[in-house]
């Protein structure tokens, strides 16, 4: 297999990436950055709870927490402690398109990481009970999400908006499901996407690309290809009128969310949908770790908080496979009601989708994103991050390209935007009203 | 000097990647301002993080909340420039600037690229010498706080935590929630918040870090071209923290909020301050009990074994002064004893038998290991730039650390272990459904 180095250059940081697929079907992605003696070594599968079906909600997460409970090879303790020990961290998140694993090392340290991602790529044992125990954790995890109102909302809004896409559900899965999986159903969900030609691999940091390439392949190569069975989607019908949900709980705080149908990350619009949010709420942090900036001079909230209607607002687009949800979040005024704070988001919709925003308004999104990259480049776990989740979503050209794309967004797109994904017709309205012993307040 | 992306970092020079006295820059200013800069030209970016001796001991009982209440006011207008001009300035450039209030102290971080850094530092003179408090944004302010204190009172790992802080620390300062009770912060008037700031807000214990893409020379030229003319004969001096009665008995308090799916336990006691002898021994000790790997010994007994919880950990806060030392956990409401049960088995062993060589060993192996990684971004640089000087560890500290931490042993983790977890004594606070 020919070695196809890409030389891709993000501005300012002139360090090269190497991309290339294994004979197994691995998708490998290195780039060295000499910044501090860290390695940070990420596998991403491409399984999440877009694959889960009514009945087995939830197992692409049960799955990432049995990941964590040790092989043949390694036992659970032994491989907390083993990365513990060297000062590395390690971890896994699981989302709608994916699950990734990932550690940070120092960069003497980084065959501990080889070590255990290889292994347990195929060789987890998922003792009956390790499930039985880990399904309490799961089950205790869920009803902690339940004590957030916003979760409720979140969830109820989520099902609403799509009525045949898996995205349906919460990545956590439904209680019904996590009552009711068991250890062969685990089992089956792991053994036929944890395979090589289903995942990528993203390593970043104080390396030589062709020793790393080395023990890549030392590593991984000999990871037969797997089944990998294809999954059949199910694309959400474009949606033909207003949805509304209510969520009752106790609570002294009215929330609003409102959710819009929008493209998925490789979609011409989808860019315009990000300068948009930055318009509307604010920038969306791209970046895995360290925080955004704040949003007080975005339209919601001059037209929303500052017009005491409501204390905060937050919009959120995320990059996804499929289609999926551009949301508006607000904690309604105390003073103020749902009802004002959606037909004051309206009006403000209506003026972008009337009139296409400023030059000069445009040129400030683009210098927000500019500085959000810059803080994410301090980070080599963030690059890592960046590498595989542009791949997990669209390609790495994609994240690339990103900031000259989003050079290339013009009013008009922007306006374009508003007027084809901000209709109302487009859209979930969630309101959480709270009660008091059972009765609204 | 700037280490350049392509320039191979070997073992050799790994140590001197850790901060020390040849590359922070730490000088004092004539009106008594701290300034610490150290360089990183890896990212076109910059941090600046700080604190104020001006936090809630300065607050009254009855306007609890007031110091947390002025600082959050600050940005809301300066004689120079509006709420709006502020953020505005800010957020055209992706900057960002956040202030907040804490016990001991009022702290603020911002970051911005490099070339935004004389803004940020424009701003943040701005909003500490010259807010004018608008009534308007005063009001709309009370409002935002009012409405977080209504979401605590829902929160069941909030409210744990603030009757666990009333239990340990009954008839002292740490006991009082920083953000105050609705009471407190509707009692508070706009007159206060100047008064607050004019006595408590100057240069005197100020202390500012600056890491990032910026010579720290020049930094420090910056932040003297607008903080070195501060001047306030009259500021208030930092106020003392009294002695903390001992505790003689086991407490427990529970909280019922209704509607919630899980409880949230937390159970410990008044723990060292930074500055005590103990504290990296306790330190290392309650890695053991509930941090190194999956939490330690206690994510091993309640939630590896048990299956009983989602989290459970233990922390230790240090601080300035006898911050609290204690485990919290989330589980099941039916739960919620038997976690507390296996919770107190381990801390009996904790305060009975030493650490095994190995434990102590591994959790040795992880402070040194991990100090890279928690050294990387810019703003875990000016963190440990900020403790340097809060805690007076020498600018030598990080270079030293490595042999601080080998040295320690068992046995002092076992003293420090029985100095302070007295499983009679200890406080068990408990939030969730009934």
């Amino acid at each position: 297999m020919p070695k196809i180095a890409i030389l891709c250059y993000i501005p300012g940081m002139q360090t090269p990436i190497t991309k290339l697929t294994l004979e197994n079907g691995l998708l490998v992605l290195l780039r060295e950055i000499r910044s501090a003696p860290l390695i940070s070594h990420w596998v991403w599968y491409r399984i999440g709870s877009r694959n889960e079906r009514a009945g087995s909600t939830g197992i692409s997460h049960w799955v990432e927490h049995m990941q964590f409970k040790g092989t043949s090879k390694h036992s659970s303790s032994v491989l907390d402690k083993a990365i513990s020990r060297e000062g590395g961290m390690w971890n896994a998140f699981t989302h709608l398109d994916w699950t990734t694993y990932f550690e940070i090392l120092p960069a003497e340290k980084i065959d501990l990481a080889f070590s255990l991602e290889a292994d347990r790529m195929s060789n987890s044992l998922f003792d009956p009970d390790e499930v039985s125990s880990e399904r309490n954790v799961i089950i205790s995890e869920r009803q902690g999400n339940e004590n957030e109102p916003y979760f409720q909302l979140t969830e109820e809004v989520q099902a609403a908006a799509f009525r045949v896409h898996s995205y349906h559900h919460m990545v956590i899965g439904d209680m019904a499901d996590l009552q009711t999986i068991e250890r062969d159903d685990l089992y089956r969900h792991y053994r036929n996407y944890y395979v090589p030609n289903n995942a990528v691999l993203a390593i970043a940091g104080d390396f030589d690309t062709d020793d790393m390439l080395s023990k890549v392949r030392a590593a991984y190569e000999s990871i037969p290809a797997g089944n990998n069975p294809p999954h059949k989607f199910r694309a959400e019908p474009p949606q033909s009128g207003e949805r509304r949900v209510t969520v009752e709980g106790p609570a002294e705080t009215t929330y609003v969310q409102m959710a819009y149908h929008i493209p998925p990350a490789h979609h011409p619009d989808f860019l315009a949908m990000m300068v948009l949010d930055s318009l509307l709420s604010g920038p969306s942090n791209l970046n895995l770790f360290g925080s955004g900036i704040s949003n007080k001079t975005s339209l919601l909230y001059l037209a929303l908080v500052e017009q005491e209607l409501a204390v905060s607002v937050h919009g959120g687009v995320q990059a996804t496979q499929d289609p999926f949800l551009y949301t508006i979040s607000s904690i309604v005024h105390p003073a103020s009601s749902a009802e004002k704070v959606i037909s004051t988001v309206d009006d403000q919709i209506k003026r972008l989708q009337d009139q296409p925003p400023s030059g000069d308004s445009l040129a400030r999104a683009l210098k927000q994103a500019r500085a959000l990259f810059a803080y994410g480049s301090e980070s080599i776990t963030n690059q890592a991050f960046w590498l595989g989740i542009s791949e997990m979503v669209a390609t790495y050209d994609w994240f690339l390209q990103f900031l000259d794309n989003l050079a290339e967004i013009t009013p008009h797109d922007v306006q374009r935007a508003a007027q084809t994904y901000l209709r109302p017709q487009n859209r979930i309205l969630g309101v959480y009203q709270p009660t008091e012993n059972g009765k609204l307040v | 000097m700037p280490i350049h992306p392509n320039t191979h970092i070997t073992n050799s020079t790994f140590n001197s990647a850790l901060p020390g006295p040849d590359d922070i820059i730490r000088i004092e200013l004539a009106n008594g301002i701290v300034i610490l800069s150290r360089a990183n030209f890896n990212s076109p970016s910059v941090v600046i993080s700080g604190y104020l001796p001006a936090g809630a001991l300065f607050d009254p009982d009855q306007k609890l909340g007031l110091a947390d209440f002025t600082v959050s006011a600050l940005m809301r207008g300066t004689n120079n420039r509006s709420f709006q001009d502020i953020f505005n300035a800010l957020e055209s450039v992706g900057a960002s600037l956040g202030l907040g209030g804490a016990t001991h102290t009022i702290g603020f971080n911002g970051k911005a690229l490099a070339e935004d850094l004389d803004l940020l530092l424009d701003l943040l003179a701005e909003a500490l010498r010259r807010p004018i408090f608008p009534e308007e944004q005063v009001e709309r302010l009370r409002a935002q706080l009012l409405t977080a204190l209504a979401i605590r009172v829902q929160d069941t790992g909030q409210m744990a935590s603030l009757a666990f802080d009333k239990l340990v620390y009954d008839g002292h300062p740490y006991s009082r929630p920083e953000d105050g009770y609705p009471e407190t912060v509707q009692a508070i008037t706009r007159t206060d918040l100047q008064e607050f700031h004019r006595e408590h807000f100057g240069p005197r214990g100020m202390v500012i870090t600056i890491v990032g893409a910026v010579d720290p020379a020049q930094a420090i030229d910056k932040v003297s071209h607008c903080l070195a003319d501060w001047d306030h004969p009259e500021q208030t001096e930092p106020a003392a923290l009294p002695p903390l009665n001992p505790r003689s008995e086991a407490k427990t308090e529970r909280v019922t909020i209704p509607g919630k799916s899980q409880s949230d336990i937390v159970l410990g006691t008044a723990g060292p301050s930074r500055r005590s002898e103990d504290f990296l021994a306790a330190s290392l000790g309650n890695s053991v009990l509930g941090q190194f790997g999956m939490m330690g010994r206690l994510g091993e007994a309640v939630r590896e074994k048990a299956g009983l919880a989602y989290y459970v950990g233990s922390t230790l806060s240090g601080g300035v002064g006898p911050g609290p030392w204690y485990v919290s956990a989330g589980v099941n409401p039916d739960n919620v004893e038997q976690a507390i049960d296996l919770i107190n088995k381990e801390i009996s062993r904790f305060v009975t038998e030493p650490v095994s060589d190995e434990e102590l060993a591994d959790s040795q192996a992880n402070f040194v290991g991990r100090l890279p990684l928690s050294l990387e971004s810019n703003a875990g640089v000016a963190a440990a730039l900020r403790n340097l000087e809060r805690y007076q560890l020498g600018l030598d500290y990080y270079r030293r650390y490595p042999d601080l931490i080998k040295s320690i042993t068992s046995e002092e983790v076992l003293v420090a272990a029985r100095r302070y977890l007295d499983p009679r004594t200890l406080a068990v606070a408990v939030a969730g459904p009934d």
